[in-house]
């Protein structure tokens, strides 16, 4: 298939114009995001959610019985929040440490949910075949109303991003400074969680649960190389995650029995590798080549 | 109301991490327009206390009232300056951008900075001799420079009472000599500012008031009279000794002496 063929496909052909736009609206969401997880030190926290999300969207299943795109995400949503703050209260209340409490979180969650799933697979109904999706996502069966769907949380969450602006840089540079000035600290923090928590449940179907953490810092990891600038860097990581999305949907179209999820994985992980060797600001190309280099750059 | 002469009025406060008392009953009484110290040792509960009066850490008991009235509501005119460490400088973002957050209070939800809030942070940057680094990513700045930024930030949002902790930690003579040349610019405009500080030998010469606390409140008031040695003696325990006990030439402590 020639270029001209794909993009004809991509514009013409229902499942991949889906697919494609599903990837590249995932992208943008979790570029955006995991931009503030990264720089507030909160990748492990976006990690141990997406894992957490799996016994949400078992448990939505088991209780409702239905596949609604918009149940499962429920129960993903509040399952997520529920593991953030089963990491939280073991922080607080032991001496266990946030990266082993996170790590614990993680695991009793996604343990719960592998055992769920199981259970659901086992059981006589015709009607659950299909959830294991979730674990390492399926794109190929994203519908054009999971993609509204998709667009109807993530829009208005990016739409809160630029509005909240300022007290989210701020509260993501220096949170007890932002407190003495009066801002609402402890919200704006669950505020700007749950907008991750949305980036996350919105990435479950395509990438999912295993593999979402990489489009939460990977995009963003990638775009630091490049910009000093935390506006730049934001757009920047949701340029990344758009493209990597796109270029794994694309590529996976092209190759048989590609999974899209997994090789959108593996694009944005080419951007950081990428980004790494060749970034402006920090790429270790230019550090290789040497201070004469530099000072040409500088 | 009474006639305030005092700009920061602290009464009992006692704040405590998990049972164990980090500041106990302390009662301090600041005057307005007054450049003081606070030094004791460490783990004495000086950063805990500007952060009691701040709102940031709960205390147990106690009450803090600046110029007569709680910090909720005088916010406006308190400003702080936190350790330089508290922050990652890796952050992307340049050295206008961190000054212009001292305006983020005074804007309100949503608003963002414009032209104004530029011109002074560009202000304040000038005054801190810092002009030439408002477009610096602050990773780039020495470490000195990171802090005059930080007093730059306190600067622009133009208080009465400001509150700094450990401003002297580790920077360089320029930078000392630039905070020392803006506390007195501050006193010389009528502000009160509180500044966390660990170098006795410079008490005397830098602020006209002090507090000695060790947990405890040991001994608060003007230099002259509560900087003596039988004050620090008890504020420090028997780990200083004292080449001079003549507290109005300065006290000369010398950290390594134990015993006398």
């Amino acid at each position: 298939m020639d270029l001209v063929q794909l993009l004809q496909s991509v514009v013409f052909d229902y499942t991949l114009r889906t697919v494609t736009l599903g990837a590249a609206l995932l992208g943008v969401v979790s570029g955006a995001f995991g931009a503030f997880a990264v720089l507030r030190r909160q990748s492990m926290l976006g990690d141990a959610m997406s894992h957490a999300a799996l016994p949400g969207i078992a448990l939505a299943f088991l209780l409702t019985g239905s596949k609604e795109t918009s149940v499962l995400m429920a129960g993903a949503a509040v399952a997520a929040w529920l593991g953030a703050l089963l990491a939280l209260g073991i922080v607080r209340s032991s001496r266990v440490k946030s990266d082993s409490a996170l790590g614990l979180s993680l695991s009793v969650f996604f343990g719960l949910g592998l055992m769920l799933l199981t259970f659901i697979q086992k059981q006589p109904n015709a009607n659950q075949a299909g959830l294991d999706k979730f674990l390492f996502g399926q794109a190929a069966a994203l519908l054009e109303r999971d993609v509204l769907a998709m667009a109807a949380f993530g829009l208005p969450a990016l739409l809160l991003l630029l509005l909240f602006w300022k007290e989210f840089k701020l509260l993501s540079f220096d949170p007890e400074y932002a407190a003495s000035l009066g801002l609402r600290v402890r919200l704006l923090d669950v505020l700007l969680t749950s907008l991750l928590v949305i980036a996350i449940v919105i990435g479950l179907q395509t990438v999912g649960v295993v593999l979402m953490s990489a489009l939460l810092v990977a995009p963003a990891a990638a775009a630091r190389q490049w910009t000093d600038r935390l506006g730049t860097m934001v757009a920047l990581s949701a340029g990344f995650g758009a493209l990597a999305g796109i270029s794994g949907s694309l590529i996976s179209s092209l190759v048989p029995r590609l999974p899209t999820g997994p090789t959108i994985v593996l694009c944005v992980s080419s951007l950081v590798l990428v980004s790494l060797l060749f970034g402006a600001r920090r790429g270790l190309v230019w550090a290789w080549l040497g201070p004469r280099r530099t000072a040409v750059a500088a | 109301m009474s006639p305030v002469s005092s700009a920061i009025e602290i009464t009992d406060l006692t704040v405590a991490y998990k049972e164990k008392p980090v500041l106990w009953d302390v009662d301090l009484s600041v005057p307005a327009g007054v450049l003081m110290g606070i030094v004791g040792p460490n783990g004495a509960g000086k950063t805990t206390l500007i952060k009691a009066v701040l709102g940031l850490v709960k205390p147990s008991a106690g009450q803090v009232l600046i110029h007569g009235r709680p910090y909720a509501e005088q916010r406006r005119i308190v400003a702080y300056v936190p350790q330089r460490g508290s922050v990652d400088w890796d952050f992307p973002t340049n050295a206008l951008d961190v000054v212009m957050m001292g305006r983020y209070g005074a804007l309100g939800w949503i608003r963002r900075p414009g032209k104004r809030e530029r011109e002074l942070a560009q202000e304040a940057l000038a005054k801190v001799g810092m002009a030439d680094f408002a477009d610096r990513q602050i990773s780039q700045l020495s470490g000195g420079q990171q802090q005059r930024v930080f007093l730059a930030r306190a600067l622009v949002q133009d208080a009465q009472v400001y509150f700094m902790d450990e401003p002297f930690q580790g920077v360089d003579a320029t930078t000392e000599r630039a905070i020392v040349a803006l506390l007195q610019d501050l006193r010389a405009a009528g502000k009160t500012v509180v500044v966390v500080h660990h170098d006795l030998q410079t008490v005397s010469e830098y602020f006209d008031w002090v507090t000695l606390l060790n947990v405890r409140k040991i001994a608060s008031g003007p230099v002259a009279e509560a900087f003596t040695e039988a004050n620090l003696r008890q504020t420090y325990g028997g780990r200083i000794a004292f080449l001079s006990n003549v507290p109005s030439a300065g006290v000369r402590p010398q950290a390594f002496a134990s015993g006398e």
